[in-house]
């Protein structure tokens, strides 16, 4: 179980945002993204789901091109975006009982699986609470305990600190550690420091690896 | 890709070749095949000299529906080869299809006028135009809907073959509608019986407007594929400022 | 299995609630027919020989209504990102969008449309065949409109864009519909208009699915 990436080239409305990008992530391993705006992290993490079809280069999963067989792809990820998909007419639970369905968990296991994300994240007292009232912050937590709804080899963030208070970015920290330690990987992109211990660092759009 | 489209110099040394042939058949189909049909072919015994106006009317109709076609298969060749190339040639046919289509309206109101005594009759011909017409132009609204030209390309090319598969349909709903409404139309123009002296003239005219396409053609796309560069040149040097 | 239904349940929830489109899109079917006696008179024989079409053509506007929120308000917050790594295909998770759109649109105007044809004093004897054809041509119009609103993710005046690219591709649903009450009102069978009507519907479903999902992967990028 490890990701390749063999000189990967990006193309977003007729402009190169980077290429010959190459890299490797062996389980437990975490890669973090750097870079300024418009550098190509997000786009490069939306490369990896096969939402975006790179203009040049090869994914590989243990050796085997990867996007190729999107449905057998997208099950060994989990992707975190900008936002937090969070619908504001239901309550928190129903948010996260509604994805804990999608991902197949029969309707027993997934209110219990929810209520253990819930406790997680530290929002059961918001359970029933429909999701315009959560601040951002609630927000984002309650987008980062998708995460552990379904078990997911690689995890693609983008800015998941993103309006987190110092406690919470603890929390995520604890999440990471954990993903790693059960042999997941970790590809984040981040313009904050994230707790994420060991983790290899690239510069984008160079491609230069640390 | 990119660097295909940034210097797609075959493309443009094609279209640069075929241009003058293009340009000669147009003018000269369309020339010889309007002169004959307007000036020279006979009036009709019934509706006398009116039936000229059949001469633009019918092979408008014809590129109407040819360009459509030619639009469908472009934008096939876009979405399953992602040829560039092809996109453009889509987005350039739509005008032109969009404006016979609008020729053959004008041209079937006018002829309506003094065949049937109103400027519009809802003829099962004359409706499958409109719709048609309807359908250029949501597509060119689509192109224009985008801020990324290929995001527009491609979403326009599926709407194109959304279109073209629909199509058949459309016109086999609008004939069925029309034959519920009123019996059969008075344009019959198609059948084996059409006289070569009306044959002849619809038929050059028909070649040269095709021709007058093709060289439309050659002439819009490489003013794509010069925009194209034009951008992607903008954004280089927009890059290269920032870095140095 | 279980996702598509999830699917559909969340939309379910999302269209009945009080922001949701349902209400709002019967108000204006129902407002839309109304206006039709005061515009054309209150005679019976006019409203009679007019009612098919009219209640077509509403219907059909009232179904373009909702529909560039369709997928729209999930791009939005980001939850197509996620939907389209369910584990289902996104013609599936299109599908099950598309089917909920019909529940909360198609079927409740197919439902309230018998009351209307009474008020235009449609022929009682058609007034089935209306709702037959209505609850067999709804469903294409959801499926036709699907691929326009997927079409038009992101777009600028999507609102306006929907109507305009659909409208003309669901004529034969609005002919063939039209054409099944009409042959019942003068005592002919619907039967052909109702098969045609079957088979668009059944085209629309086999191929409108992966228009959807080519037109959403586009927006995904």
């Amino acid at each position: 179980m490890a990701l390749a990436v063999e000189q990967l080239a990006c193309i977003r409305g007729e402009r190169q945002l980077f290429s010959d990008l190459t890299f490797r992530l062996a389980p437990g391993e975490a890669l973090l993204l750097h870079g300024p705006n418009g550098s190509g992290k997000s786009s490069l993490l939306r490369l990896l789901t096969g939402f975006l079809p790179p203009a040049a280069g090869r994914v590989l999963w243990d050796g085997v091109p990867a996007l190729e067989d999107a449905e057998v792809h997208r099950d060994r990820l989990q992707y975190l975006g900008h936002q937090d998909a969070v619908k504001s007419q239901l309550g928190t639970g129903d948010n996260l009982l509604f994805w804990a369905r999608l991902y197949g968990l029969d309707p027993v296991a997934a209110v219990k699986e929810v209520d253990a994300a819930l406790e997680a994240a530290g929002l059961q007292r918001q359970r029933d609470l429909p999701g315009r009232y959560l601040s951002a912050g609630q927000k984002r937590r309650l987008a980062l305990a998708r995460l552990l709804l379904k078990p997911a080899a690689l995890w693609l963030l983008d800015e998941p600190t993103n309006a987190l208070d110092t406690a919470a970015v603890a929390w995520l920290g604890e999440l990471l550690a954990a993903h790693r330690a059960k042999g997941g990987m970790i590809i984040l992109a981040s313009h904050v420091d994230v707790p994420l211990k060991d983790a290899r660092r690239l510069d984008l759009p160079e491609g230069v690896l640390t | 890709m990119l660097h295909a489209l940034a210097n797609p110099a075959r493309f443009l040394r094609l279209m640069a070749a075929i241009r003058p042939w293009a340009a000669g058949v147009a003018v000269l189909g369309l020339g010889v095949g309007l002169a004959w049909g307007l000036l020279y072919s006979p009036p009709d015994y019934q509706q006398g000299e009116t039936v000229r106006i059949m001469y633009i009317h019918v092979p408008a109709a014809w590129m109407g529906m040819f360009i459509y076609a030619a639009m469908a298969v472009a934008s096939a060749t876009a979405l399953i080869w992602r040829h560039p190339v092809a996109e453009l040639v889509a987005k350039a046919s739509a005008p032109a299809g969009a404006a016979f289509t609008l020729i053959c309206l004008i041209t079937g109101s006018l002829w309506g006028k003094p065949m049937w005594g109103a400027w519009w009759v809802w003829d099962a011909r004359l409706t499958s135009m409109l719709i048609l017409f309807f359908l250029y132009l949501g597509y060119i609204a689509l192109w224009e809907a985008f801020d990324d030209p290929a995001r527009a390309g491609r979403a326009a090319a599926i709407l194109a073959l959304v279109g073209a598969i629909n199509l058949p349909i459309i016109k086999f709903s609008v004939d069925w509608w029309n034959t519920m409404h009123q019996p059969a139309s008075v344009l019959t123009l198609e059948g084996p019986k059409i006289h070569p002296d009306i044959l002849w003239p619809l038929l050059i005219t028909a070649i040269g407007a095709k021709g007058y396409y093709v060289w439309l053609l050659t002439v819009r796309v490489r003013a794509e594929i010069l925009k194209r560069q034009a951008r992607i040149l903008r954004f280089a040097a927009a890059t290269d400022r920032r870095a140095g | 299995m279980s996702a598509f239904l999830a699917i559909v349940a969340r939309d379910l929830r999302l269209g009945f609630g009080a922001q949701g489109a349902m209400l709002t899109t019967l108000l204006f079917f129902v407002l839309a027919v109304s206006l039709f006696p005061l515009g054309v008179g209150p005679e019976p024989q006019i409203l009679a020989r007019i009612a098919a079409g009219v209640i077509w053509v509403a219907a059909l506007l009232a179904a373009m209504l909702s529909l560039d929120r369709l997928f729209q308000t999930d791009q939005e917050d980001g939850t197509l990102d996620l939907l389209a790594q369910a584990p289902l295909p996104l013609g599936l998770v299109a599908l099950a969008k598309t089917l909920a759109h019909w529940l909360t649109t198609g079927l409740p105007l197919s439902l309230i449309a018998p009351l209307l044809a009474i008020l235009l004093q449609m022929e009682a004897d058609a007034i089935p065949v209306l709702l037959a054809a209505l609850l067999l041509g709804t469903p294409s119009l959801s499926l036709i409109g699907a691929i326009g609103a997927a079409l038009t993710l992101g777009a600028k005046r999507g609102a306006v864009l929907v109507p305009l690219l659909t409208l003309p591709l669901v004529i034969p649903v609005l002919i063939f519909g039209v054409g099944a009450v009409e042959a019942a009102a003068y005592g002919l069978s619907a039967g052909p208009h109702l098969l045609l009507l079957g088979a668009f519907l059944a085209g629309a479903l086999a191929l409108s699915p992966f228009a959807i999902a080519a037109a959403v992967r586009l927006a995904l990028e």
